[in-house]
C-alpha cells in the first residue's frame, strides 16, 4: 500500500472507559525521521505500544507492510522510556547489545567471533565502544541510551521506535543521541519514530511531525503542523505558538479562559 | 594432610554421598540464584523457603520423605505467587506477609505433632537445619535428577530471562512469552529451594541460593562469569562445610558433629562480606568505569 512501511488506520484505544487515542491515522516511510511530539499524558507511549503490538486497539488497525505484524519478528526495534537498570544486573554493555540479536531465543549460545565483531561494530556506530566492558547499570543516562539504541539496531530493524529517549539528558548528550540517530536512519534506511515532549532538539533532523494532544494527532511537515490554528483544534483550547531564536514554544492558555481573553492576556506576557 | 581431613573422611559413605549431592545442588542453587537476584526475586526465594518448611514438616508427620513435602509446597506456592503476583504488584507484600506467618505457624504445629507421635526428636532439627550426612539413599538419584532439571531449565531460559530483566516490554515486543517464562523460572526456583532445604535445612536454604549469587555479582561483570563464579563459591562453601562438619565430630563436645549448615552459611556470609569490603575499596578508586568521561568534560570549566 502506497510504499508505507507502517500504516496506522483510524486507531482508537480505550482503557478503563477513558479514551486514550482517537482516530489516529498516519504512515511511516523507510529512511524518514519522524518526531512523535506532545505533552506528557497525551498518549505517545500508548501509540508506540500499539505499533509494537503490546497494546490492543479498540478500533482501527496498525499494519506493517500492509499486513498485521507477526509475533516474533525483528522488523521493529524498540527503546522503552525510563529504563531503570540496577548496577548489580550482570550485563556488560556488549552483553546488552548482543541480546539485541538473540535475546528472544531459547537455549544456550556458544561464543562466536562473527557476533563479537558485529557487536563491537554496532557499539562503534553509536559511539559507545569506550565503555563496552562496563556494567550497563553503572552508566549515565545518555550512555545507557546509546547502548539501548545499539541494542535496538543490531537486529537490523526497518522501523526504530524510541520512547522519550531525550528525557533527563543534558544538552550535549541530547545532541549526541539525536545526531547518531539521524546518521543511522539515513545510512541504514531505517524509519525512526521518536517521542518527545520538546520538539526543539529534533528540529534539525526531523522530516515529519506527528503531534499528539488529547489522544488525537496532526501529521505533516513541522511548519504546517506547528501552527496555532492546527494545535488549538487538536488541544480543544486556545494555544499559542511562539518562535524565538529558532526555537518553538507551544503555550497553552489557562484552563477556563476563553480564546479572546487568552489572546488579550498573552499579548504582553509569555507564560 | 590429616590435620585437614580427619581419619576416614574419604572412606565414609555418607561423606561421599554428601559431597556428590552437595556439589550438584550447590551448582544449581548458585546458577538459579544469579537469575533470582538479577530479577529482584530474592524475597520470593525466601518466601518459598518458609512455605517449604511447612511442606517438609507436614511430610514428616505423614511419614513421607521431606523432599516431597518441600517440593510440593514450594511448587504450589510458586504457582500461587505467579497467579497473584503479576496482576497486583501492590498489596503483594501484605498478602505474602500474612501467608508466610500462617505457613510457619502450621510448620510449628506439624513439628510439634511429629515429635509427639514419634520418638525421633531430631526431626525438627533435620527439617529446619538440614541433614546432609543422613540422606536417604533412595532419594539421592531423585535429588540429582531434580537439580539437573532445574539447572537445564534455567540455562535454556537464560537469554530470555536476561532480556526480560533488562526490559519486559522489549522482550514482549520481540515475541517472548514473558509471563510463561517467569512462571517456568519460578518453578525452577521452587525446585532449587526444595533441594537446598534437604541439605542445609528449609529455613537456611536461601543462603545457598542468594549468598553465592550476591558474591558473584560483586566479582564478575558478565552473566556467564557471574554464573560460573557463583557455582564455584557455592561448591566451595559446601565442600568446606562438609569437611568442617566431619572434623567437628572430634571437637568439643566430643562425639557429636556440629551442624554442616552452620559452616556452609557462615562461609557464604563470610565470602560475601569479604567481596563487599573489597568492592567498597575499589569504589573509592577514581579509575572505576562508573566515572564517565562525558560528565567530567561537561563539568570542567575548560
Amino acid at each position: 500500500m502506497n510504499g508505507d512501511l507502517l500504516t496506522l488506520n483510524r486507531v482508537g484505544v480505550r482503557l478503563g472507559g477513558r479514551e486514550i487515542l482517537r482516530d489516529v491515522s498516519f504512515g511511516l516511510r523507510p529512511g524518514q525521521f519522524t518526531g512523535l511530539i506532545g505533552p506528557n499524558g497525551a498518549g505517545k507511549t500508548t501509540l508506540l505500544r500499539v505499533i509494537l503490538g503490546l497494546q490492543p486497539v479498540t478500533s482501527g488497525e496498525a499494519l506493517l507492510d500492509g499486513a498485521p505484524r507477526p509475533a516474533r519478528d525483528s522488523s521493529i526495534g524498540y527503546v522503552p522510556q525510563k529504563l531503570v537498570i540496577e548496577p548489580d544486573v550482570p550485563l556488560r554493555v556488549r552483553d546488552v547489545v548482543s541480546l539485541g540479536l538473540d535475546g528472544h531465543r531459547f537455549g544456550i549460545r556458544l561464543p562466536s567471533r562473527a557476533r563479537r565483531v558485529l557487536v563491537s561494530d554496532m557499539l562503534t556506530a553509536v559511539g559507545a565502544q569506550r565503555y563496552a566492558d562496563a556494567r550497563v547499570g553503572e552508566l549515565s543516562g545518555g550512555e545507557q541510551q546509546r547502548v539501548m539504541i545499539a541494542h535496538a539496531l543490531i537486529s537490523r530493524p526497518r522501523l526504530l521506535l524510541l520512547d522519550e529517549p531525550l528525557a533527563n539528558l543534558d544538552i550535549s548528550s541530547e545532541q549526541g543521541i539525536v545526531s547518531v540517530l539521524a546518521r543511522l536512519a539515513r545510512a541504514e534506511h531505517v524509519a525512526v519514530l521518536l517521542s518527545a515532549h520538546d520538539m526543539n532538539p529534533l528540529m534539525p533532523v526531523m522530516d515529519r511531525i506527528v503531534y499528539v494532544a488529547a489522544g488525537r494527532v496532526a501529521v505533516g511537515d513541522t511548519d504546517d503542523v506547528v501552527q496555532p490554528e492546527v494545535l488549538s483544534r487538536l488541544y480543544g483550547q486556545h494555544v499559542d505558538v511562539i518562535r524565538v531564536h529558532g526555537r518553538i514554544l507551544v503555550v497553552a492558555a489557562p484552563e477556563g479562559v476563553d480564546e479572546a481573553e487568552a489572546a488579550a492576556e498573552d499579548a504582553g506576557v509569555i507564560r | 594432610m590429616h590435620y585437614v581431613f580427619e581419619p576416614g573422611f574419604f572412606a565414609s559413605g555418607p561423606v561421599r554421598v554428601a559431597l556428590a549431592v552437595g556439589t550438584v545442588i550447590a551448582v544449581t542453587s548458585a546458577v538459579v540464584g544469579v537469575f533470582t537476584v538479577t530479577r529482584g526475586q530474592s524475597f520470593a526465594g525466601h518466601s518459598l523457603a518458609d512455605i517449604a518448611t511447612t511442606g517438609g514438616s507436614g511430610a514428616f508427620l505423614i511419614g513421607v520423605n521431606q523432599f516431597w513435602g518441600y517440593l510440593a509446597f514450594g511448587a504450589g506456592a510458586a504457582a500461587f505467587m505467579e497467579m497473584i503476583g503479576i496482576q497486583r504488584r501492590r498489596g503483594r507484600d501484605v498478602a505474602t506477609g500474612v501467608v508466610l506467618g500462617a505457613a510457619l505457624g502450621l510448620a510449628a504445629l506439624f513439628l510439634y505433632l511429629g515429635t509427639q507421635y514419634s520418638t525421633t526428636t531430631g526431626a525438627s532439627f533435620t527439617i529446619l537445619f538440614g541433614s546432609i550426612f543422613v540422606l536417604t539413599p533412595s532419594t539421592v538419584p531423585v535429588l540429582i535428577a531434580s537439580a539437573l532439571v532445574a539447572l537445564v531449565t534455567v540455562l535454556a531460559l537464560a537469554r530470555v530471562l536476561l532480556l526480560s530483566s533488562l526490559s519486559p516490554d522489549i522482550a514482549a515486543a520481540r515475541g517472548v512469552p514473558v509471563r510463561a517464562v517467569g512462571a517456568a523460572f519460578l518453578m525452577a526456583l521452587a525446585v532449587s529451594v526444595a533441594l537446598s532445604a534437604v541439605i542445609i535445612g528449609a529455613v537456611l536454604s536461601t543462603a545457598l541460593l542468594i549468598g553465592p549469587a550476591a558474591t558473584a555479582l560483586r566479582l564478575a561483570r558478565s552473566p556467564v562469569r557471574a554464573a560460573i563464579t557463583a557455582a564455584a563459591v557455592g561448591v566451595l562453601a559446601i565442600w568446606l562445610g562438609i569437611v568442617l562438619g566431619y572434623d567437628s565430630y572430634y571437637w568439643p563436645p566430643a562425639g557429636r558433629g556440629w551442624p554442616v549448615s552452620f559452616f556452609v552459611v557462615t562461609l557464604i556470609v563470610g565470602g560475601y562480606l569479604v567481596t563487599y569490603l573489597r568492592r567498597g575499596e575499589r569504589r573509592a578508586d577514581p579509575q572505576t568505569p562508573q566515572e564517565n568521561v562525558d560528565a567530567e568534560q561537561a563539568c570542567s570549566p575548560a
